[in-house]
Order: structure tokens, then sequence, then C-alpha cells
């Protein structure tokens, strides 16, 4: 495995872990663009962006980008959050340099008017879908009450009406301030040819005008209180809390990633014993999310209407009950967890890409899977101690969905 | 090709087989032990049987209490399940290959001499009653399992949760009762991947499940499903709607055919669905079609989900997609299904998890493994006129409908549906 780094003249990152016992590879343009550099008029535009570029640039159409992936085989896909955009491919050794061509060709859409008003209807066919899965859309107004106008808390898919009011020219001057070379990484992992990768993307993208952006990372304000979002045809009571938690450059993340472990896993958990294993709820976990800046801890449950309020309070306990102490078993019960996680994550190519990709959108430094693991290693049952005082789980924003409307917050 | 690799197959003479291919280059290993403890064994008055069954033996067993079980597993770094399906239990995991021996004797220990707490027995039965539950809230697997039930009828439509009067209702007894006549050597399937030593693997296995088998449990009285189009009334966003028509048996002669024509309509962004129904005309998120093999029998199911609105035209898309399938296919389609193939090959065998999963698929469906150049043979072997010729004399169909959401479809004369 060899890590390799290069920047082109115009400030465009490459990045690859060669691995010559792979026997495919895994490419991803990554982009530091998402929701929360969008401004309100324009919510969603991040994530019909991604869905456009797949609609062809002036040298392809929809068509011929869709045959050409397929023609490559393997899996394709791209994604939208917060913070980031992300394209990416798995393919074997021989489609490399036509991959790589590809994908840097995608990054110059044509935008065309036709297919935006088309895909405007998959965009909105897609919110219409997710507004009717559990928690329907609770999520979203969950991150909306805790960050309130920090721009964390808008929707990285917008709503039918930011989404259907959108223009292509909109589109046009997000694009133009985002997808620049200094704002971009083009990463790989896997069987491949470093030089070759280089001078791929040299040939793509080498004249791509010398442009970058900036992202303000305003201060989050988070704001805490309960509220309920009424559902009438749904069964279940779904609960969700987020608190704060460290941001993505903050090394207190690993031993709040190991404290989450503890009391909220899917399994053998605090939270596990307490409403899993007992049958009270059907799931429910604690897990930790970064940002830049800022990051954040949820807390959730999905349960019978009737459980609801004393599973509130049970997870309440569970919260409280990180201040009265952790055992140096649960310590190390969590770490072999995570440890293993990694190694089985680091196994496999696409992973490792992606692994690759997040260190470099959150600006950290390159570290392999194994001293990854090393830092978990070496988290110490004080450090988990602090980072529960510094972090109380208690104090949180709290948003339940279902047929329950008289629900209230632990106090 | 991937990375050359030694695959075993043995079967012990109570009837146990066991498979495993050698990953040496891996540092973790994965498997599974898959007991003929299906739910298509449920008493057809206690839907839920086999699952509840499977969530008792997980909660301890020999030296273990179901604390003391997950810790031992975690312990090992195991990455662990136990799920029931259709025709077997399951009980398995992934996590470091030094560990694997430990976490197989663990749960050898575990299912050998499983407590059945009484003390537990709510919480069990709690835990089974949530899960019903929530399906109700998955709009989509709602439809995808009323599709299925009515298509394969009873008992191998199933739903392995069973419903909330019969988990309700089972007792203790029963429970042990299932496990005794179950929970046996015969039929039983295990299935290692990754990186381990074959004999000292195929000597615990003698060790830990060596035991003769009781006698045979019987087949369950099979049921004829239900025909023609059911809509389900919600007040939801979306349509969901789901197809079923006949398919074939993954053992038989033909699959690969079907499964070639399948992929061209539904494979990738430039399948024929995801293009006339997405790109085209925007009509929905997702879309799609898949094979589907029980034993016996196969069904191919298409799926989409769309707002009511657009519904009525989704469907209509959809079956006239189909319909063209049996008008042939091309060979550029043939060669990107193909190269798909190739590269899903290729992909898979860095991941133990996913061996181990398609180890015991073979095992069960053809009762031997196939190496990785016998499938690629198979795919690369597909041609235009086989698929073509196989389309023309099996024509796609008829369907079986269902749909969920506000407004049902008009089914019209012109779709062979199995309803006239």
């Amino acid at each position: 495995m060899q890590y390799r780094q290069q920047q082109l003249d115009n400030g465009l990152t490459i990045l690859a872990e060669c691995n010559d016992e792979a026997h495919f590879a895994a490419y991803g343009v990554f982009v530091r663009t998402g929701s929360r550099d969008e401004s309100p008029e324009i919510g969603g535009v991040s994530h019909f962006l991604e869905h456009m570029v797949f609609k062809g640039t002036d040298r392809r159409s929809a068509d011929q980008v869709n045959l050409e992936l397929d023609e490559m085989g393997g899996s394709s896909n791209a994604r939208t959050g917060e913070e980031s955009t992300i394209y990416h491919a798995s393919v074997l050794p021989e489609f490399q340099s036509r991959v790589v061509e590809l994908l840097a060709d995608l990054m110059r859409p044509a935008l065309r008017d036709s297919d935006f008003e088309t895909e405007k209807k998959v965009i909105i066919e897609e919110i219409m879908m997710y507004q009717d899965q559990p928690p329907y859309g609770g999520h979203e107004l969950l991150m909306a009450e805790y960050f309130g106008d920090h721009p964390l808390g808008r929707s990285v898919l917008g709503t039918p009406e930011t989404v259907g009011g959108l223009s292509s020219a909109q589109m046009r001057d997000y694009f133009a301030g985002r997808y620049c070379p200094g704002n971009m990484a083009i990463v790989g992992a896997g069987k491949l040819d470093f030089e070759r990768f280089v001078a791929d993307a040299e040939k793509s993208c080498g004249k791509w005008e010398t442009l970058s952006a900036t992202r303000v990372v305003v201060p989050a304000k988070p704001r805490f209180g309960f509220s309920s979002l009424v559902k009438e045809n749904s069964t279940q009571q779904y609960l969700m809390q987020l608190a704060p938690g460290p941001c993505s450059t903050d090394d207190d993340r690993f031993a709040m990633r190991i404290l989450s472990t503890i009391l909220g896993d899917d399994s053998g958990s605090r939270l596990f014993w307490e409403l899993l294993d007992s049958g009270l709820a059907e799931s429910a976990g604690i897990g930790s999310c970064e940002f830049l800046g800022t990051g954040m801890v949820m807390s959730y449950i999905c349960c019978d209407p009737d459980l609801a309020q004393e599973n509130l309070e049970r997870l309440h306990r569970v919260q409280m009950s990180a201040l009265e102490g952790i055992s140096e078993k649960e310590l190390a019960l969590a770490k072999q967890k995570i440890i293993a996680h990694i190694l089985l994550a680091s196994e496999r190519t696409e992973p490792r890409m992606f692994n690759l990709g997040g260190q470099w959108l959150a600006g950290q430094v390159y570290k392999t899977p194994a001293e990854i693991a090393d830092l978990y290693r070496q988290v110490t049952l004080a450090e988990v101690q602090a980072v529960a005082e510094k972090y109380p789980l208690t104090r949180n924003c709290t948003l339940s969905v279902g047929v329950r409307d008289d629900l209230q917050q632990v106090a | 090709m991937a990375h050359s690799t030694q695959t075993h197959q043995h079967t012990f003479e109570n009837g146990l087989t066991l498979v495993a291919q050698e990953m040496p280059w891996l540092q973790s290993a994965a498997f599974t032990m898959a007991f003929p403890a299906g739910c298509r064994f449920d008493p057809l008055h206690q839907l839920g049987m086999a699952n509840f069954t499977c969530e008792m033996v997980f909660r301890g067993g020999g030296q273990f209490d179901n604390r003391g079980l997950v810790e031992e597993l975690e312990g090992l770094g195991c990455d662990y399940y136990s799920t029931c399906g259709v025709y077997h239990t399951f009980f398995g995991g992934a996590l470091p290959a030094e560990g694997l021996e430990s976490a197989m004797r663990v749960y050898a220990e575990v299912i050998n001499e499983p407590h059945f707490p009484e003390a537990q027995l709510e919480d069990g039965r709690n835990a089974c009653l949530q899960d019903i539950q929530a399906l109700d809230d998955d709009l989509p697997g709602k439809t995808t399992l009323e599709s299925r039930l009515r298509f394969y009828g009873d008992p191998y439509g199933r739903n392995s949760d069973g419903t909330l009067e019969a988990v309700s209702a089972m007792r203790i007894e029963e429970l042990k009762e299932f496990y005794q006549r179950h929970y046996q050597p015969q039929g039983m399937l295990i299935a290692v991947a990754g990186k381990f030593n074959w004999p000292t693997i195929r000597q615990l296995v003698a060790e830990l499940f060596g035991r003769k088998s009781a006698q045979d449990a019987s087949e369950p009285t099979v049921r004829g499903g239900e025909r023609g189009y059911r809509h389900l009334e919600f007040p939801s966003n979306q349509t969901y709607i789901s197809l079923a028509w006949p398919g074939l048996p993954f053992r038989d002669e033909n699959y690969y055919l079907l499964r070639g024509a399948i992929g061209v309509l539904s494979d990738g962004m430039s399948s024929r669905l995801f293009r006339e129904v997405r790109e085209r005309r925007g009509l929905c998120y997702s879309v799609g079609a898949h094979c589907h093999a029980i034993l016996d029998r196969g069904a191919v199911f298409g799926y989409s989900a769309t707002t009511t609105q657009s519904a009525q035209q989704t469907l209509d898309v959809m079956l006239e997609q189909i319909g063209l399938l049996s008008q042939g296919i091309t060979q550029s389609e043939l060669e990107r299904m193909q190269v798909q193939f190739r590269s899903g090959l290729v992909m898979q065998q860095e991941s133990c998890r996913s061996r181990v999963s398609a180890l015991a698929g073979d095992l069960f469906h053809l009762g031997r493994i196939r190496s990785m150049e016998e499938i690629q043979n198979q795919i690369q072997s597909l041609t235009v006129q086989g698929i073509n010729d196989y389309l023309a004399s099996n024509p796609l169909g008829p369907f079986d409908i269902v749909t969920l959401g506000e407004m049902p479809l008009e089914i019209t004369g012109a779709i062979p549906t199995t309803a006239t």
C-alpha cells in the first residue's frame, strides 16, 4: 500500500492509496460543497446539481454517460451531504484511464434546461419518498430546530418549494462558485498506476481555470428544547435528539466515538441492554457526527407509542450514567469493536477510497487505517470521562414523531 | 480474474454440509451457520414461531447468559447476527481471523445447549412484536412482502416476523419443541470464508455439530398464492408498485438466460427501466426488477414508487418496457451486462462476508459451490441469440400486481394479469 499525493498547477488535488494486491480500483471526485454552502433561497441546489452532473456534458449526452458507466461495469453513484458532494465509480484496472476521463468530464456538466426540468421532477419524487419513510422528514426538522439559522440547519434535499423554484441560472452560478479546482480532489484506491492517474487528470482537468472557493464556517449556536411532529398514520413513535459533540478536526472525536459506542451502539451498549434486549424498543442508538467547526451526537429510539415517554426517561438515565463512571471492561470492548470494524473495512477498496477522500474533506492529515486504529487504542478512560463531562447528552434538542402529541422533555 | 482461491466442501455423516473458501490474503474471516429451521415450518396458526425461537436461542446457552454471549462475541471483535429466513435460521458474523474458531465455539455452545430463560421470555416476545409493528411504517417493505406472499403463497412467501396475535400467544414449551424438531444437523449448512486453516475448521465443525440428527422434519404443506391485482389503501405521498411474474429456480439450466434479460431491463443506469421511467420521463426516483428464487421456483419482481399522479403512467411504462423485452435484446446490452457481472465477481472477492453469503447461496440452491471461473463462463457464454430465443418462447408475464397508496390503479384488459 502506497500513499501518493499531488496537486495540479490549478490547485486540483490528486490523492491515491495504490495497492498492487488489489484487483480493481475505486475512484471518487470529492467536492467541498453541500447544503451548508447554500443560501436559503437555493436550498437543495447541491443535491440537484449532483443529479444534473449525470445529465451530460458538452461532449456527452445523458444516455452516453449512463452507457459509458455501464460499459465499464463496476458500481458508480454519487452522494450529497451537508458539506460534501462525492461522485464515485469502482472499475477493473483496464478501465483506469477511461473512468478518470469520464469522471473529470462530468465535473464540467452542460446543465441543459431541458434536462433540468425533467430531473426536477425526479428530485421532488425523491423528497416525497423520504416524506413517506420514517421518521417522515423528522431528521431535517430536528436539524432545523437544533441549528436554527445556521447553514447546517438546512435540508440537503431541499423542499418541493425550494427545488421547484430553482432556475438553471441559479444552479450555474452555484456551480461556478463551488466546482473550482482548489475545492476539489480526485481520489483513487486499489490497483492503479499513479503516474498515469495524474497524467490523465492533468489532461482532462489541467485547463480548468485556477479558482478556489471559500467556505465561511459560522460558529453554531445549538438550540435546546422539545418539539413534536404529529403523524397520524404511523404505527411506531420516533424519538430523536441532538446534542453538541466534537468537530471533525477535534481530537476528542475518538474518545466521543468510544463513549457513544459504550452508551449507544446497536449491540452490547448500555442503551442496548436497557431498550433493545428488553424488547422495549424496535431500534435505538447513540452516534456521533462531525462537521467543520461543530459536531453533534444523535440519540434515537423507534418504539411502541405507549412506551415512548418511559423510553425517553430510560434514554435520559443512560445518558446520565456516562457521568457516573465507565469501566475498563466497557472501554476495552468498545475499542475492540471499533478496531475490528476498521480492520474489516480496510480490506475493501471502496471504503478505503472514501476514507481517504473523507480525510481530505475534513482537512485532516492522511492516516492509514492502522494508524487510525492506534488512535483509538490510545484513548484512556480519563479522556472518555472528560468527553462525557464536556458534552452532556442530556442537554439536547428533542423531536418526537408519531401519533403522540403529549410527550414531554425529561426534567 | 481475481485471486486464485481454494474452496472446500464436506458433508458429514449426520447430513451437515460445510463449505469454505480460503482467502489467505485477508486478516479477517466470516461464517454463517444455517439451521433448517426457517419460518416455512411455522404452524399456520403460529406464524412467527421460528423467528421467536431464534430470538430465544440467542438469549444464552451453555456457560453464557445473554449478556455473557454478547460480551464474548464482541470481545472477539465479531460483528454478529442471528436472523430467520424462510428455509433457514442463520447465526454468523465477521471478525478478525484469529477469533474465528472461538466465535464458532461460542455459537455452538449456545445453540447446542440453549437456556430458553423463562425470565426473558417476555423481553424476547416484545422484541419480536416491535419488529412486526415497525413493518407497518415501512411502506415499500409492506408492498414487497404482500407481493411475495401472493406470488409464492404459503409458506414460501411468508415474512418470518409472523403476526402480533400469534407471537403474543406463544408459550415457551412450544418454542422448545420447535427447537428440538428443527435445530438439527441434517440439512444444516455452514459456510466459512477468509483466513483460516481448512483441516482445523473441518475438525472443529465435526466436534461442535457431529451429533446425530433426530428424525427428519416433515415438509410443510404448500398453499397456493392469490392472483391478479391487489390494492392496499393508505394515505401516503407515493404509490408503491410491485409486479410479480414467473421466473426460474436458480438451478434451472435457463436461469442465466432470464437473469441476463432482467439485467438488460434493470441493471445499471443504461438499463431500460431506469432510462425510460426515470431518465426520460422523470416519473420516479426508484424503479427496478430482479430475479428471486426459492428452491424449486423462481419469480421476477418489478418495483417502483412514485407520487400518486404519476403512478398510472409509471405502471404503464414499466409494463410496456417489460413487454418490449420479449422482442429481444442487443449485443451492446449483453456486453454491458456481462462486464457488470465480471466486475461484480471480482469485487465480491475482497470481502469474506460477501463470499460467505455467495457460498451459502450456491450450496442451498445447487447443492455445491461454483468456482469463479464457472460463474464467469456461465455469463460469458450467454449470447444475444440464446437470450432472444428464450424470451421469444417464454414471454414475460402474466403479472400479479400489488399497489399501496391513496388510489388503486387502472388495470386495463390489455395487461396480462393472472386475474382473468
